[in-house]
């Protein structure tokens, strides 16, 4: 066997796991000497090693796209007759892979740090990039030695496994990617935040540097969340687009913690106050993030299959868990007491609100968490199985947010240091008016004679709340309705145009979860061809059901037509999918959005020879204000990215009165 | 290891360092959790079998047909007074396919009755299955809509429950019973169930 | 074991056969809705986390026929769920019971939240006391300019 691009990669992540050794070691030394050239080892090296793990993945996704089933990864879970994108999509679609996508993220990351931080403090960089290459080595050790998709099988197969036909979907190939770069991303937090904490100062510029990544993280993570719930919800089948499954509820909570995290940098790098909470959040963030990486992974939460299938791995896991959570905590309970102190607040103030926001968030973390853990606790413990499912979360989550969103709505009018709360709760009374009028509103025009119509109408005005109160902040703060109000516009800072859209983007969200929860309409029934139902004023005709060849699938397509008072509205086709390697059968639904509400058609089981079929109709009000929700939440994170100060990052800010320049590197112990 | 602190500092009481102690305690506990799974699963405790909690209580009733050409189905109350063990099993289960020779040799051993409960099955299915196998059961009770099965609270097939002379539960098995299975749990306590009917 | 694994999530996860037929639905709409609350609280006993109501596992369709036998003979959901739990114990309750395992399941929260809150109230009165804070209004002013840049 000769030499290939894919020992090249393997030889790449051995040779990735020596230079982390040596980023993670040298500069941290460096760092406590006072050793410029030591410290500036960690640049080079962490470049060195994006290079080099970017190749193996390189070589990883080469041997999936040209189908070489010699190597192990390639073998278990890909096969020839898939399309292209599902072929490199399959490079991350499984536990080695995956793990290979961690690496490369985080060796982006790292490299970015090394390329662009250059005004950074040398010896926060230096330590920051050793606290990167500690968590590579774990986890390039953890792939060479117990998850290795490199490895050769000889002889080669001549054909794949196969990958499970559900993650054969656009949405879920950019899915794991969009969730690593979050996950990943708040590794950068982390690093900073031990960095801190070996160097004992943590103030303004500190928190400057941090949120750029914490908000490119969020940003990610927010995406990746959305992106599985839309997956979710076109195709499992049935209409749902969350669960409080383990594996959602894993990515959720990093996302809780991070969205504090964001939140409480602001304090710091405004305020210099919540410092030790600030670190303390960053490590909690990526904590979480790892326990959703690996736990999930590995089955101990979801306890019904075995916890990994190879004990090894179960081991490692836990060592590496134990070492980065463990380690990094215990330098928190070291150093953090001495990070005391900071900028003085009224409890009435931008601050107050931001550390009940904080309150709020970590609660309903810590809250997600122990509803997703006790299963497992318990059974250890007593060996007792219990369950916790969707009643317990929304019934417990759900009264968390409300405070949350009505905060939400008189937080940003409240001045730094000390707060108006009278003026501003003046401000918004109109808000506070339109959201008691749509409640009314609702009730009167979809009843309240069940529970969820009352949720519903709840839902939408707390929605309506929050939206008319975030878009006349922007509006009052950029006087918008007195003469220059544009160049008001353009001189905002974007961070601030930035929180005005994830904030509404939040409210866009809460009207679609709200309607979605309270209004759907499900229609399952079996249907001859010609046969027709109602479903929210639509009438669905069943045409009937051809058989069509995909390209690795047989699929039985059905055709239904949506008129509405007569007149035509959609043709939808939803689709049961065979898959031929594995075997498997998957729907293929079909969704018909009018931007305000969705149609979904789903295709069940033949029933009889007539030509009959099982059908599942849905109506879903508002649920694409969901999808949209997330967008804006999105992309008002990105617009904050933008934000000058966060790009050069400007060290040498002008500082509030008393704070003291950087020191130098080698006064940091 | 100063702090620069905007304002004036203000006095402050000696801040307490227990808090800060907080996460570390709460990791390692949950740290302790995952590893004592893990030893758990190392040590090969069963931990993805429901607990059964019909374990002591009287057997569920049930009044099951026989399968086509057999004489007698199964009834809780024609069982009563023997010590005897009921199987689920189906033709469509494959870890049935493990358990049957040793089903067999126990049948053959004639130590305790094995009764067989045809579950999810088709009759015709379930009766090739046994021609081409050999029977086991003493008798046989089809339960094509799992109403027996939900009231012995079984998940997955195979399922065994060893009930006593007065129609208790006294053990259940959840997958198939190995060879060894039956010589180290079951036979031992069937043993000493007939030991204390005979008293 | 792998195998195991494989065929359990090949049985589970396929999101093509589903759920709740409509040969299973009961005629009347309102005891199908009741059966449909029912069915969304109990947990299929050999897929991960899935609702009878959305499992298509075999026994999670019959133990929906059940369901919706019970209520056809008139039992009250309560009393079809507590059937359920005698025989597959607290695993098949989505929601978990309050009792003195789940304890912690049940107030943590509020538990967090309340020392949560003592300690945000603590700060904030200690902070609200402080005689740095009684600043003029002309430097208020100031701030919450600092403030605008957010």
């Amino acid at each position: 066997m000769s030499i290939e691009f894919i020992e090249i990669g393997h030889f790449a992540l051995a040779l990735a796991l020596m230079v982390a050794m040596a980023q993670a070691i040298i500069p941290l030394v460096g760092a406590g000497r006072g050793n410029a050239a030591m410290m500036a080892v960690a640049k080079p090296a962490a470049l060195m090693q994006l290079v080099l793990v970017l190749t193996a993945f390189i070589a990883l996704i080469h041997a999936f796209v040209t189908s070489d089933f010699s190597v192990t990864g390639v073998y278990n879970n890909s096969h020839t007759a898939k399309p292209l994108l599902y072929k490199i999509a399959g490079t991350w679609g499984n536990h080695e892979g995956s793990l290979v996508l961690w690496v490369t993220i985080l060796a982006i990351f790292g490299g970015s740090v090394a390329a662009f931080g250059n005004n950074l403090p040398p010896a926060l960089k230096a330590r920051a990039l050793a606290v990167q290459g500690m968590i590579s080595v774990g986890f390039i050790a953890f792939i060479l030695f117990t998850s290795n998709p490199f490895l050769r099988i000889l002889p080669a197969p001549s054909e794949g496994m196969g990958l499970n036909p559900q993650l054969q979907d656009p949405g879920l190939a950019i899915h794991p990617p969009m969730l690593y770069f979050g996950y990943v991303g708040f590794s950068m937090a982390f690093s900073f935040a031990v960095a801190a904490l070996i160097e004992g100062r943590v103030d303004a510029t500190w928190a400057r540097w941090v949120r750029p990544w914490t908000l490119a993280a969020w940003t990610f993570l927010t995406m990746g969340i959305g992106l599985g719930s839309w997956w979710a919800y076109y195709t499992l089948g049935w209409g749902g687009w969350w669960y409080w499954d383990p594996v959602e509820n894993a990515s959720f909570i990093p996302w809780l913690t991070g969205t504090a995290l964001l939140h409480s940098a602001i304090v710091v790098e405004k305020r210099e106050a919540l410092k030790s909470w600030t670190i303390l959040l960053a490590i909690v963030t990526f904590s979480l993030s790892l326990l959703g990486t690996f736990l999930v992974r590995s089955g101990v939460l979801t306890s019904v299959h075995a916890f990994a299938s190879d004990p090894t791995r179960g081991v490692f896991i836990l060592v590496l868990l134990a070492i980065a959570i463990g380690g990094s905590f215990t330098l928190y309970a070291i150093r953090a007491p001495h990070l005391q102190g900071g900028g003085l607040f009224a409890p009435i103030s931008r601050e107050g609100g931001l550390l009940i926001n904080n309150l709020l968030l970590t609660t309903a973390a810590a809250t997600v968490l122990l509803g997703t853990l006790y299963p497992l606790i318990t059974e250890v413990l007593s060996s007792n199985k219990i369950s916790v499912g969707p009643p317990y979360f929304d019934g417990v989550f759900v009264p968390l947010m409300i405070p949350l969103i009505i905060l939400m709505g008189i937080g940003p009018r409240l001045a730094w240091k000390r707060g108006d709360l009278g003026a501003a709760l003046s401000r918004i009374k109109i808000a506070a008016l339109a959201s008691v009028a749509m409640m009314a509103l609702s009730l009167v025009m979809n009843g309240a004679a069940k529970f969820t119509d009352i949720g519903g109408a709840f839902g939408l005005g707390m929605a309506t709340w929050l939206a008319l109160s975030t878009a006349s902040e922007w509006i009052d703060r950029v006087k918008l309705t007195k003469g220059g109000a544009w160049q008001r516009i353009t001189n905002l800072p974007r961070a601030a145009h930035g929180m005005t859209i994830a904030h509404f983007g939040m409210a866009v969200l809460i009207a679609g979860v709200s309607g979605a929860g309270a209004w759907k309409q499900e229609h399952i029934q079996t249907m001859a061809p010609g046969q027709s139902v109602e479903i929210a004023g639509y009438t669905m005709t069943f045409e009937g059901v051809k058989m069509i060849k995909g390209p690795n699938y047989d699929a039985g397509q059905a055709t239904i037509t949506a008129t509405k008072g007569g007149d035509f509205v959609a043709t939808m086709h939803p689709e049961l999918r065979s898959y031929i390697q594995p075997p498997q059968q998957t729907t293929f639904t079909s969704i018909h959005t009018t931007f305000f509400a969705d149609l979904y058609a789903a295709l069940g089981e033949a029933q009889g020879a007539e030509g009959a079929f099982v059908t599942r109709f849905y109506y879903q009000p508002l649920i694409p204000f969901l999808w949209y929700g997330v967008l804006l939440m999105a992309f008002g994170g990105l617009v904050s990215l933008t934000d000058r100060r966060l790009r050069v990052g400007a060290p040498q800010r002008a500082t509030p009165a008393g704070a003291m320049p950087a020191p130098e590197p080698a006064a940091a112990e | 290891m100063t702090d620069t602190v905007a304002t004036q500092p203000r006095p402050q009481k000696k801040a307490s360092r227990w808090p800060y102690l907080i996460p570390l305690v709460a990791v390692l506990a949950l740290g302790g959790v995952f590893a004592k799974r893990l030893l758990d699963v190392e040590r090969g405790v069963e931990v993805n079998a429901l607990p059964t909690v019909l374990l002591d209580t009287p057997v569920p009733a049930f009044d099951l047909e026989p399968l086509p050409g057999h004489a007698q189905g199964l009834k809780n109350e024609d069982l009563k007074g023997q010590v005897y063990l009921i199987n689920f099993w189906g033709s469509w289960c494959v870890t049935c396919l493990y358990e049957h020779p040793v089903l067999l040799k126990v049948a053959a051993a004639g130590d305790i009755p094995i009764y067989g409960v045809a579950w999810r099955d088709t009759p015709e299915k379930s009766l090739a299955w046994l021609a081409e196998r050999g029977d086991p059961y003493a008798r046989s009770g089809q339960d094509p809509n799992s109403k027996a099965a939900i009231a012995f609270g079984v998940a997955q097939a195979p399922e065994s429950f060893l009930v006593d002379a007065q129609g208790i539960i006294r053990y259940k098995q959840a997958g198939p019973i190995s060879m060894q299975d039956w010589q180290t749990k079951i036979q031992p306590l069937a043993a000493m169930l007939k030991a204390q009917q005979k008293q | 074991m792998k195998r195991l694994v494989l065929l359990a999530a090949a049985l589970c996860l396929s999101g093509a056969a589903y759920a709740v037929e409509p040969a299973e639905m009961l005629k009347d709409p309102a005891l199908e809705a009741r059966a449909r609350d029912v069915s969304k609280e109990l947990r299929c006993v050999v897929c991960q986390n899935e609702t009878i109501d959305e499992s298509h596992a075999e026994i999670a369709h019959d133990m929906r026929v059940l369901v919706r036998e019970r209520i056809t003979a008139g039992d009250s959901n309560q009393q079809i769920i507590d059937y359920m739990v005698s025989r597959y114990g607290d695993y098949v309750r989505l929601s978990p019971r309050f009792m003195t395992s789940t304890l912690i399941l049940w107030i943590g929260p509020f538990v967090i939240l309340l020392i949560g809150g003592f300690v945000v109230a603590a700060r904030l009165r200690q902070a609200g006391l402080d005689p740095d804070l009684q600043i003029p209004d002309e430097q208020l002013a100031a701030h919450s300019e600092m403030g605008d840049k957010t």
